[in-house]
């Protein structure tokens, strides 16, 4: 059977129970803070190196998902949402509180290298100070902003100045002999290559990078004070279309309707999983399809054809998506317990066009193999470029195809099974090659895998007897979650884990709702590819990444 | 030719298979009714201005720009299917100086803002704007974000404004084919007030947070102020 795991079960892997955790970290322990998906440890701020290095080194915990942070009447709380690679079913909550006053936290970064970038995000829109951090400053707001917007004592009317700086050569005090100058180069925010409003500082000593670092928030729509802000049963659910927006929006909706399902009990009826399985898989071939297309123009712009394939591919599965939601790219088709309407009438139609569309990939996929895998001048410019070890993958909390090109096989559709994944029989790709090669050629296997997907949920709703055609369950109109409590919940986006914390108040709004976004997580591995490389090399190696920034700065 | 005689144009003189070719086989699509109201004369008499502006409505370069979730329609109405390029106005510039339109497809926050006043700024005159999108008319779903600029005609003047969100890609091409016929007509954009300019530092206004900042911005930089309280 496909979706065994097919390595056995090592020492990491062992299962332990809450109290044996606690016996393990011992007096690091000072309360518990359970959460619905896992037990949670209160931990004092200057022990969270200590407690996080117990858990992943003695009991196997080896994936930060996310940091997440907020302002309580007294005092402020990071969270860090750690799982297993290979069982993320494991998964264990680490509570740390900060003063008021004084929010100082020991930060994480020492153990987890993703937790760079979230420590920054919690400074930026908390407020939290994180001792020890390699390089805390602002991330996602200008460097130049007053007050962090998600404390609780923000003024959103405040004037605010934004600066549009001029760099200087960064390294060039360093350098003092004329033969080892550097030279900087913007790539961004504005340019072609860079899939959106991304900034990249990149140093140069002649043609090769020694340092590139992305600068992100240019695409910062404040989407977790929008969801903030929003009624659970209706008000958040047209926003998670547009964190991925490359018509990823079903799977989105899903990490949504995932977390608050689970929040409040609500049980979804089988025929509307099958229906959100099928439409999640079709999302993933249409952002897939432009991951390709965008990469070949990276890679070189005479694959501008393949882009126009791609896309003719692409518009063939919008349309059906069109057809089943009523929308191109924002769908807003899920609803809490279900989803908003059943298939199009005549449902035949529906049926055979989808059918015809699957029959034709099989050939499209040929085609792209010959357009661009099997092209020489691509392989010379993917193959043992853009190189990411899995160790360093899962050190970064990549995910996604990104960690699969790189052998990691953690895919949640599988390992977290939710919707109606684990009764299909499809396979988890991963490749060794853990270079831009891989990468890309994970995705175009997923395309084949998804097609398999899609064509199982097909048969299955063309049978579904008429009367239980159950689109969606039971729920409430308004929605009021008990007090305090938290869960976070992912799903396998396009891009990898895409994850959502909330924790409840008591009212239908929830009272911190943070986005764990795996373009996030995975952008954050740029530096280990790019560095030492070409800047080609660079720009395959963010193509081959396919960030969306609407995701990566939400 | 003598002076008493009108100008008659002598067919005999006159090479005339093209054009009858034109005018007979193939119907109206080759322009056949063009070539028969001209008839041989070479000439055209118009004001240059008039045509120079059907000359810019007739090709434009479009800046290609991509900001958020529209940029995927837009990409979209440029490729197949859509095909912007039959309009005469399909070739995306990666530069902002090569191009005459710019459309602005997503959301502008405060990062990006004074980003997108400098392209804008590069682009060459005339230049033209078509806002695609909720987002540049007001800040659509965004508009209560903390750090979104509640419409992209704060920053820069915008002739067309696309609504929805995103547009589809139809709507897209009506939007750019309405602003071709307007700049082919000479119709100039209304020039709105934009609340947010890019100035030197040492330009604004002293106040608190002009004082506060004082030593992180140097004098000469350019910076670009918000005033959120007054922001629609």
């Amino acid at each position: 059977m496909s979706l065994e795991r097919p390595d056995s079960v090592d020492d990491g892997a062992v299962e332990r129970t809450p109290d044996e955790l606690e016996a393990l970290l011992g007096d690091l322990v000072v309360d518990r803070d359970d959460h619905l998906n896992a037990p949670g440890f209160v931990i004092r701020p200057d022990t969270v190196q200590e407690t996080l290095s117990i858990l992943k080194e003695q009991a196997g915990y080896d994936h930060l998902s996310v940091v997440s942070a907020q302002e309580y009447e007294n005092r402020y709380e990071s969270i860090y949402h750690l799982k297993k690679f290979d069982d993320p079913t494991q998964e264990v909550s680490v509570v740390v509180p900060a003063d008021k006053d004084n929010p100082v936290s020991e930060s994480a970064e020492p153990v987890f290298r993703t937790a760079d970038w979230h420590e920054r995000e919690a400074y930026d829109l908390i407020g939290i100070e994180y001792d020890d951090h390699p390089d805390l400053r602002r991330i996602l707001l200008p460097e130049t902003w007053q007050g962090h917007p998600l404390s609780m004592d923000y003024d959103k009317d405040r004037p605010q100045i934004a600066t549009l700086p001029e760099h200087a050569n960064p390294l060039q005090e360093h350098h003092k002999d004329a033969e080892s100058d550097t030279m900087f180069l913007n790539i961004g925010p504005h340019h072609p290559a860079t899939h959106g409003v991304l900034h990249l500082k990149t140093t140069l000593d002649g043609e090769q990078v020694i340092d590139v670092e992305p600068d992100i928030g240019y695409l910062h729509r404040s989407e977790e004070q929008m969801a903030q802000n929003g009624t659970y049963r209706h008000q958040i659910m047209p926003y998670p279309d547009r964190w991925d927006y490359i018509s990823a929006g079903l799977l989105n909706e899903w990490a949504y309707a995932r977390a608050a399902e689970d929040l409040a009990d609500i049980e979804v009826p089988e025929y509307a999983q099958v229906i959100r399985t099928m439409g999640a898989e079709m999302c993933r071939i249409a952002a897939h399809m432009l991951a390709l297309a965008t990469f070949a123009l990276d890679i070189n712009g005479d694959f501008t054809a393949t882009f126009m394939y791609a896309i003719n591919d692409r518009e063939r599965v919008q349309n059906l998506l069109e057809d089943l939601t009523g929308q191109r790219l924002m769908f807003n088709y899920f609803r809490l317990g279900g989803v908003v309407w059943d298939l199009p009438e005549p449902r035949e139609e529906f049926f055979s066009k989808t059918r015809d569309f699957l029959d034709q990939l099989p050939e499209s996929i040929e085609e792209y193999h010959n357009l661009i895998t099997s092209n020489e001048i691509f392989q010379m410019r993917t193959i043992d470029t853009g190189v990411l070890p899995p160790e360093v993958a899962k050190n970064y909390g990549a995910t996604g195809p990104v960690a699969r090109g790189s052998g990691v096989d953690y895919d949640l559709r599988r390992d977290d099974p939710y919707g109606y994944y684990d009764e299909l029989d499809w396979d988890v790709i991963t490749e060794d090659g853990c270079d831009n090669f891989s990468r890309l050629l994970v995705r175009m296997r997923e395309v084949e895998e998804s097609a398999k997907i899609i064509e199982q949920c097909v048969d299955l709703l063309e049978d579904w007897p008429e009367d239980e055609r159950n689109i969606q369950a039971n729920v409430p109109r308004t929605l009021r979650p008990d007090d305090d409590t938290e869960i976070y919940r992912a799903v396998e986006g396009a891009k990898g884990e895409l994850g959502i914390y909330i924790r409840a108040d008591g009212t239908d709004k929830p009272a911190r709702f943070k986005i764990r976004s795996p373009c996030f997580s995975n952008l954050q591995t740029l530096p280990e590819m790019a560095n030492g490389e070409y800047i080609p090399d660079v720009v395959a190696a963010l193509g081959s990444l396919d960030i969306v920034l609407g995701e990566v700065d939400r | 030719m003598s002076s008493d005689q009108p100008f008659i144009t002598d067919e005999s003189q006159v090479v005339t298979e093209t054009r009858d070719a034109r005018m007979t086989g193939q119907g109206d699509r080759f322009n056949s009714r063009l070539r028969e109201a001209f008839g041989s004369s070479p000439f055209i008499l118009t004001k240059f201005d008039k045509f120079l502006n059907w000359c810019r409505g007739s090709s434009m370069f479009m800046l290609q720009f991509g900001i958020a979730c529209c940029s995927i329609e837009m990409m979209h109405t440029y490729a197949v299917k859509h095909d912007l390029d039959r309009f005469g106005s399909g070739v995306p510039r990666a530069s902002p100086r090569q191009a005459d339109v710019m459309i602005v497809p997503g959301t502008i926050v405060s990062k990006f803002a004074p980003r997108m006043k400098r392209v804008y700024d590069q682009m060459p005159e005339p230049k033209f704007v078509v806002g695609m999108g909720s987002c540049t008319i007001s800040g659509g779903p965004f508009q209560e974000g903390y750090n979104v600029i509640k419409g992209a005609e704060e920053v820069i003047p915008i002739d067309i404004h696309v609504p929805g969100c995103p547009p589809r890609p139809e709507a897209l091409v009506y939007g750019v084919v309405k602003l071709q016929e307007r700049v082919a007509n000479g119709e100039a954009a209304p020039v709105t007030v934009k609340p947010y300019e890019l100035e030197e530092f040492s330009d604004l206004e002293r106040d608190e947070l002009v004082d506060k900042l004082a030593d992180q911005i140097d004098d000469d930089e350019l910076v670009m102020r918000y005033n959120f309280a007054d922001s629609p």
